[in-house]
């Protein structure tokens, strides 16, 4: 679990370029959860994941992992990164090893495992991201696509065995169909791993698909927090922050302005269907 | 984590100001000219004055004196040493001692002269400052490539030397955002920099310098791309959307300065009052 107690955080303090980017976060992350965290431009989104595993240290307020300070004096920084880890925007371009597999150990070798456990670790980190050990282990990772390289990226931290996985924008700059596969991969992940997700997009579409409690953040503030369908059954609030609705979602409000007495907080076509043919077909 | 902190090339202070809107020839001129000044200088009213010179020109353009503080910080231990080395090495052992160490004098000379030297560097620091200050790095390399352009007779590619001053001068943050944000992301996979001997720490920036490198040279390839695709192909023929063009102020400046600079040549080398 990880506790946000009033994190405020200034960039550049004490400089004409100071730019405030959290003012008073408090949150409460339980274990197991997938969360989506939505939000304009600039309203801290980055800011606020990268203090959860202590890569930014807050100007003032605690976190705290497990009932542990992270920020404590003593505390063990690579053991909370370990726990909780995070993969930053455009991933693929943190790769750095001759090989695939070798780079995909990086984490398991920092957090000094015996050789044994760093194979298995990697072996099973490849698979899980859908890459073949034995076909991509060996291959520089500068020959990959670039869909691949942010797989590789992702098996990366998943060495770590975190209980959290943070993903900042992990879909940007991807194909479609690139797309859906990463989410799938994200969802099957939090099924087989137990893992927390906290997920940073700016497709409602996605985070609507695979959420279940919703983040609002803006100029550094929480502005909302609830489960999915009720944040996003608020679409003039969202629309104010221009975040928007899912599709699905607009063209039901679309129809029920129009006067169809449909449900509005229907997030996939499966769904969205199902309800307008319920309405139009009275049994 | 910071280090767009720790690291302050260019720090151009946009402000509305009067020494903003001078050409950046003249202040690249006025400049040179107070390097001079400082140079020509032995006494401590004349540093008085210029310090005093140097403080109206700060709140001319608007630039809180903190900052002309700030300046100094970098060279702070420089200027410990320079001190110290005056104030015991100076070789003015003759005149009046004030303190006496074992082997080493302080004389009273020797402390005046540590302190006018440490003066001199402290006055240089702060008049190029207020250059970076109130002059835009593209201001700066605009000017220097119009300054330059006499030259390319003799063949010195002023225009290259600018474009490539201005196109480092445009990286140089998005390196540090670069190079802070893959840091980080090892950082999340336990790496860590400030561990270890010298060997471990150098093995430790392999994971930063790779991907980097790779970046840089991504980046690169594409700006000349960019800059191909809009048919760039050097100086020759180039039309500017913004001519540097001199203003009445700038004849102020010039005036002022050349007449100040003068008066002193003048009065050291005549021996005028
Ligand atoms: N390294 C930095 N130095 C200075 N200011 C920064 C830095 N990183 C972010 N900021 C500022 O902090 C604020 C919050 O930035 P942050 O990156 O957390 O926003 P975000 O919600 O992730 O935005 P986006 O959706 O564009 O990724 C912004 O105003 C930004 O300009
Ligand atoms: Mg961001």
């Amino acid at each position: 679990m990880i506790e946000v107690r009033d994190v405020h955080h200034v960039y550049l303090r004490d400089s004409p370029l100071a730019a405030v980017a959290l003012r008073g976060i408090s949150l409460t992350i339980p274990d197991g959860e997938r969360i989506g965290l939505i939000g304009p431009t600039g309203s801290g989104k980055s800011t606020l994941v990268q203090t959860l595993n202590a890569l930014i240290r807050p100007t003032s307020g605690t976190v705290s992992v497990d009932g542990e300070d992270i920020f404590a004096p003593k505390a063990d920084r690579r053991r909370v990164r370990q726990k909780v880890a995070l993969l930053f925007q455009y991933a693929e371009q943190q790769l750095f090893e001759e090989t695939v597999a070798k780079d995909v150990a990086f984490g398991p070798r920092n957090l000094g495992l015996p050789e044994d456990e760093i194979a298995t670790r990697v072996h099973e980190a490849l698979q899980s991201v859908g890459l073949d050990p034995d076909r991509f282990g060996p291959r520089s990772p500068f020959t990959l696509s670039g869909g691949e390289m942010r797989r590789v990226a992702l098996a990366g931290v998943l060495a770590m065995s975190p209980k959290v996985l943070i993903l900042d924008e992990p879909t940007a700059g991807l194909d479609p169909q690139g797309k859906a596969e990463f989410l799938q991969l994200i969802l099957r992940l939090h099924a087989q791993r137990q893992l927390t997700v906290i997920l940073i997009n700016h497709s409602m579409d996605e985070i609507a698909q695979t959420t279940e409690r919703v983040i609002v953040l803006d100029a550094g503030r929480v502005v909302m927090d609830g489960p999915t369908r009720q944040i996003f059954a608020r679409a003039e609030e969202l629309e104010h922050l221009h975040l928007g609705i899912p599709q699905t979602a607009q063209i039901l409000h679309r129809l029920r302005a129009r006067g169809l007495p449909v449900r509005t907080d229907l997030f996939t076509l499966e769904e969205a269907r199902a309800e307008v043919l319920r309405v139009l077909r009275p049994a | 984590m910071e280090l767009t902190r720790y690291v302050s090339i260019g720090q151009y202070l946009p402000r509305d100001s009067v020494v903003h809107r001078l050409d950046p020839r003249t202040k690249i001129g006025v400049t040179t000219l107070l390097m001079v000044v400082i140079f020509v200088i032995t006494d401590f009213t004349g540093y008085g004055l210029l310090a005093a010179s140097l403080v109206g020109l700060f709140l001319l353009a608007q630039i809180p004196l903190g900052y002309a503080a700030r300046g100094l910080r970098p060279i702070l231990f420089l200027l410990l040493l320079t001190f110290v080395l005056n104030l015991f090495f100076s070789g003015l052992r003759e005149g009046t001692p004030l303190v006496r160490l074992g082997p080493l004098v302080i004389t009273s000379e020797a402390l005046s002269r540590a302190a006018f030297i440490s003066l001199r560097l402290v006055l240089l620091v702060v008049a190029t400052s207020l250059f970076t200050y109130t002059t835009s790095p593209m201001a700066l390399t605009d000017g220097m490539e119009r300054l330059l352009r006499p030259f390319r007779r003799i063949g010195v590619p002023g225009h290259e030397l600018a474009m490539m001053m201005s196109i480092a001068l445009r990286f140089i943050p998005t390196l540090l955002e670069e190079t802070e944000r893959i840091m980080k992301a090892q950082m999340a996979r336990g790496a860590e920099f400030q561990r270890g001997n010298l060997l471990r720490r150098a093995r430790a920036m392999l994971p930063i310098l790779v991907p980097l490198f790779v970046s840089a040279f991504r980046r690169a390839d594409e700006l000349a791309l960019a800059m191909e695709a809009r048919a760039y192909r050097g100086g020759e023929g180039r039309t500017r959307m913004k001519e540097l063009a001199f203003a009445a102020r700038d004849a102020v400046a010039w005036i002022v300065s050349v007449f100040a600079t003068a008066v002193l040549l003048a009065s050291r080398w005549l021996g005028l009052p």
